[in-house]
């Protein structure tokens, strides 16, 4: 198992999750920095992650869409705040419109990865801060509703399995 | 993902509820503020006896609470802020156990290469 522990604080708004690879830092380091590694695990196999901007530096920008099933595309960004190579990264992320642009009444979360070499293996903590109670039941509110059309579109399916052939 | 737990015949009734898009809507609002019925009338180009029959729907399903203060009714969303946070913060939580999963395999794709 790589995840070690994780850890949820709702009065702190915090979240924060300790894994450990089989891997050494600069290894693990890649699946960050290398822009095709990091597309092949950030969105999951049914929402993809495409990165069209991905500056790998302080101050740096990144901004990707996730393709869902029906070709829907929902959007991300990134501002890059430290850069320490095979030690730590933090970034600034949000939702973007369809145009790319940050999105701001969803607000943004500050993540922070550290890498830690335990002789050959790496422990990786990645912690991501939430600004406010409201930007969380705001994003509760939308992933509600995603859950909701997803429930929906199942049902849809279903009823379309008993369809006469 | 929808984390309630409820029996069949309220499925019917949470799906049906959730069916419309101004219903949707005013969940969306009333868990963040609560709203007065005539506050929530004012936010679309309906009558207040519609939206009212709206919040009734979603009253039946257990989606939003009406509570009379005065002469106005306050609809709130039912699921408390502490709650709404820990549901956020766990399905956060899913997302990165996938993700770290998906790491995992990446990293050993390269033992495999080295054999």
């Amino acid at each position: 198992m790589a995840v070690i522990s994780t850890e949820k604080d709702t009065d702190a708004l915090h979240f924060r999750l300790v894994a450990e690879f089989d891997a050494g830092t600069e290894r693990v380091w890649r699946i960050w920095a290398d822009r095709t590694q990091l597309q092949r695990w950030w969105g999951p196999p049914t929402w993809p992650a495409t990165f069209e901007t991905y500056e790998f530096e302080e101050g740096g920008r990144a901004a990707y869409f996730m393709t869902g099933p029906d070709g829907e595309k929902a959007r991300g960004w990134w501002r890059i705040t430290a850069v320490e190579p095979h030690r730590l990264l933090t970034f600034v992320d949000g939702f973007a419109d369809e145009n790319g642009d940050p999105v701001p009444d969803m607000g943004e979360t500050t993540a922070t990865v550290t890498l830690e070499d335990l002789g050959g293996r790496t422990r990786m903590t990645m912690t991501t801060a939430f600004q406010s109670l409201e930007q969380l039941e705001q994003m509760a509110a939308m992933g509600m509703e995603e859950g909701v059309r997803e429930a929906l579109g199942q049902v849809d399916a279903l009823l379309a399995e008993d369809a006469p052939v | 993902m929808v984390v309630v737990q409820v029996g069949e015949d309220e499925v019917d009734r949470l799906f049906q509820a959730l069916a419309d898009a101004t219903r949707r809507d005013i969940v969306s609002r009333v868990l963040v503020a609560e709203y007065t019925v005539s506050g929530l009338a004012e936010q679309y180009a309906m009558s207040f006896a519609a939206v009212q029959k709206h919040v009734a729907v979603l009253e039946r399903a257990s989606l939003v609470t009406k509570e009379k203060r005065g002469r106005e009714q306050i609809v709130r969303g039912r699921v408390d802020a502490v709650q709404r946070a820990r549901r956020l913060l766990d399905e956060y939580e899913h997302i990165w156990r996938q993700r770290i999963d998906r790491i995992g395999d990446l990293l050993a794709e390269d033992a495999s290469d080295q054999d």
